[in-house]
This record gives structure tokens, C-alpha cells and sequence, in this order.
């Protein structure tokens, strides 16, 4: 059992772990910079996300080391907001398609930043 | 450790963990309790996440968009995200150095923990002043509030001011964290305590989901 000794790895799997944030987290940079647009926009964002969010939770904060039973109890709880962002992107659509009913379209007349 | 070699793993494992009426994750308390924590933190930081997806969905009003808002100029043509961008490597460096005083702290090299330790610290603390400074910008030279912006929809200020506002406060907190810790590291209390340099692994952790959480902010807030 690994956590009696503590988790001792050797050194080199952080440093690739860490090469490869660097990596893909310049890759999303990337995504805005080159202006994508549209789903392939939005699914870049998400594959880098969860790629980079995975690389931290298994190596950096050593759950792939942990027991199953850890694993479980704490990775399995966030699966119910998958609910939440289903429950409130319904909300929200409902909510945006009856404001357009009873106030009609936005007159908003948007300022571009100034740098 | 003979006996806990031969322990199931797998499901037989987690039957075996649950049912054994014992401290059941087989790791130190006070890691198991920043887990629960962490996962408590999960939560909030989703729903403000989920938050913001629908406020956003539900304006009718156009979305600022960040990669325009945040951009920054040295000069020249402004670079859109530019300063975003330094932050997110900024926090992943700081992810590495603890990653490493982690391994230091295991191999008992109370002085590379220390200093690996701090570095983490600083790098923590620019990151909260780019934080103050991309604030400030935002709030004399754009005039985003809380309220509205002469960008696009209200919601914008209100969101972001609470999703990196709420950040930032962790970051600080674990700026505080992690130099109590090194300082205990590096005046051997911990060493009078037994050697047991668990406590750098739990200030580790607190640290990763901190850079975790950027991970889904960056990706949700700045570039979608």
C-alpha cells in the first residue's frame, strides 16, 4: 500500500506531466488565438480541459496511486452535477426564449473595449 | 507493511475497505479530510460555474467577448488573453515546483521542500497581484461592474467579479497554507513530530485543485 511509505514516484513522470500541461494548455491558448470558431471551437476547449484536469487529479495529486475505494468517494459525487448543467442549460433556454416574447429582441448597442 | 500487500484490490477491495469497520481509505486522516474538503469545493466552484452558464444562456443582451475584453497591448496591436495566458502558466509551474517539494518532502530533504516550497508561494502571490492588476483594468479602464458594462450583457461583471474573485481568495488562502507549512518544514517541527512529511502532500493537494479549478475557468469563462 503505497500511502504507508507515502507516495514516493520517481521524479521524470512530473516532469512529463508537467511538459504536458505546458503543452496543452498552450494548445488551448491556441484555440483563441487562431480564432476557431463553433464546435470545433467549443470541443477543443473541452478536450484540452478534461485532458489537463485528468493529468492533475491522476499524477500531480496522485489519485491513480489511491485505492479504489478513495477513487470512488471522491470522484464519483461530481458525476450528479452532470444533472445540474442539464437542469439549468433547460432553465436558461426557457428563460432566454420568454424574455424575446415579452421584451422582444436586445436594443443593446455594445462598446468594443478600448486598449 | 506485509499484511497490507496481500490486501484485494479492486471491487473485492472496496467491499473489503468499506466492510472492515476501520479507517476505511487505508491513507492519513488528515488526507482523506482534504479530500472530503476538495470535493465540498468542487461543488461550490460548480455551481457558480453553472451559474454563470446560465445567466449567459438566459441574456438576451450580447456576451462581452474575453478574448477582445482581456486582451492587453505592449505597444503595439493588442494580443488578445495575453495576460490570461502568463496566470495559466504562472499557476502550472507552481503546480510543478509542488509536485517536486512533495518528492523532497518524502525523501526527507527538509531544504529543497523548503525552497521548492516557496517558490510555490511566490509564484502563488504574482499570481494574485496579475489578478489585482487585470481587476483594476477592468474595472477604471472598461468600466465593468458588477451591475453592467458598456460591453454587453450585466451578467458579465457580476460573473466573473465572483468566479475569480472566489479564485483569487483561494489562492491567497493557500499562498498563507503552504508558507506556514514550509516554515514548519524548514524549523524541523515536523521532524520532532517523527519525520512525517504527509502534510506536505495535504498542502499539495489543496494546492493542485487550486490550479485545478483555473483548468475549468480558463476554458468556461475565457475562452468559450
Amino acid at each position: 500500500m503505497a500511502s504507508e511509505e507515502g507516495q514516493q514516484h520517481p521524479l521524470s513522470v512530473y516532469f512529463w506531466i508537467w511538459g504536458l500541461l505546458f503543452v496543452l494548455s498552450f494548445f488551448s491558448y491556441m484555440v483563441d488565438y487562431l480564432n476557431f470558431q463553433g464546435n470545433l471551437r467549443w470541443g477543443l476547449i473541452l478536450l484540452f480541459m478534461f485532458l489537463k484536469a485528468g493529468f492533475i487529479v491522476a499524477i500531480f495529486m496522485h489519485m491513480k496511486w489511491e485505492r479504489l475505494a478513495l477513487k470512488i468517494a471522491i470522484l464519483g459525487p461530481p458525476v450528479a452535477i452532470i444533472v445540474l448543467i442539464w437542469l439549468m442549460s433547460l432553465e436558461g433556454f426557457y428563460v432566454e426564449e420568454t424574455r424575446v416574447e415579452y421584451y422582444g429582441e436586445s436594443t443593446f448597442e455594445p462598446e468594443s473595449p478600448h486598449h | 507493511m506485509s499484511e497490507a500487500v496481500l490486501e484485494p484490490t479492486g471491487t473485492q477491495g472496496v467491499v473489503n475497505d468499506f466492510a472492515r469497520d476501520k479507517q476505511v481509505f487505508g491513507v492519513p486522516w488528515g488526507k482523506a479530510m482534504m479530500w472530503i474538503f476538495l470535493l465540498s469545493d468542487t461543488f461550490i466552484f460548480s455551481c457558480f460555474l453553472v451559474g454563470y452558464m446560465s445567466v449567459r444562456l438566459a441574456t438576451t443582451d450580447p456576451w462581452p467577448i474575453p478574448s477582445e475584453v482581456f486582451a492587453l497591448s505592449f505597444g503595439g496591436e493588442p494580443i488578445p488573453l495575453i495576460l490570461i495566458a502568463i496566470m495559466t502558466f504562472i499557476l502550472i509551474t507552481s503546480s510543478g515546483t509542488m509536485a517536486m517539494a512533495v518528492n523532497m518532502g518524502y525523501r526527507k530533504d527538509r531544504k529543497k521542500t523548503f525552497w521548492l516550497m516557496v517558490a510555490t508561494a511566490l509564484l502563488g502571490a504574482s499570481f494574485v497581484g496579475m489578478q489585482a492588476f487585470e481587476w483594476t483594468k477592468l474595472i477604471v479602464e472598461e468600466g465593468v461592474r458588477p451591475w453592467g458594462n458598456p460591453m454587453g450583457a450585466a451578467q458579465f461583471g457580476s460573473s466573473f467579479f465572483m468566479i475569480t474573485g472566489f479564485h483569487g481568495m483561494h489562492v491567497s488562502a493557500g499562498v498563507i497554507y503552504l508558507l506556514i507549512v514550509a516554515n514548519r518544514v524548514r524549523n524541523g517541527f515536523y521532524e520532532r513530530r517523527g519525520g512525517n512529511y504527509e502534510i506536505v502532500e495535504i498542502a499539495g493537494l489543496y494546492w493542485h485543485f487550486v490550479d485545478l479549478v483555473w483548468v475549468f475557468i480558463f476554458a468556461f469563462f475565457y475562452l468559450w
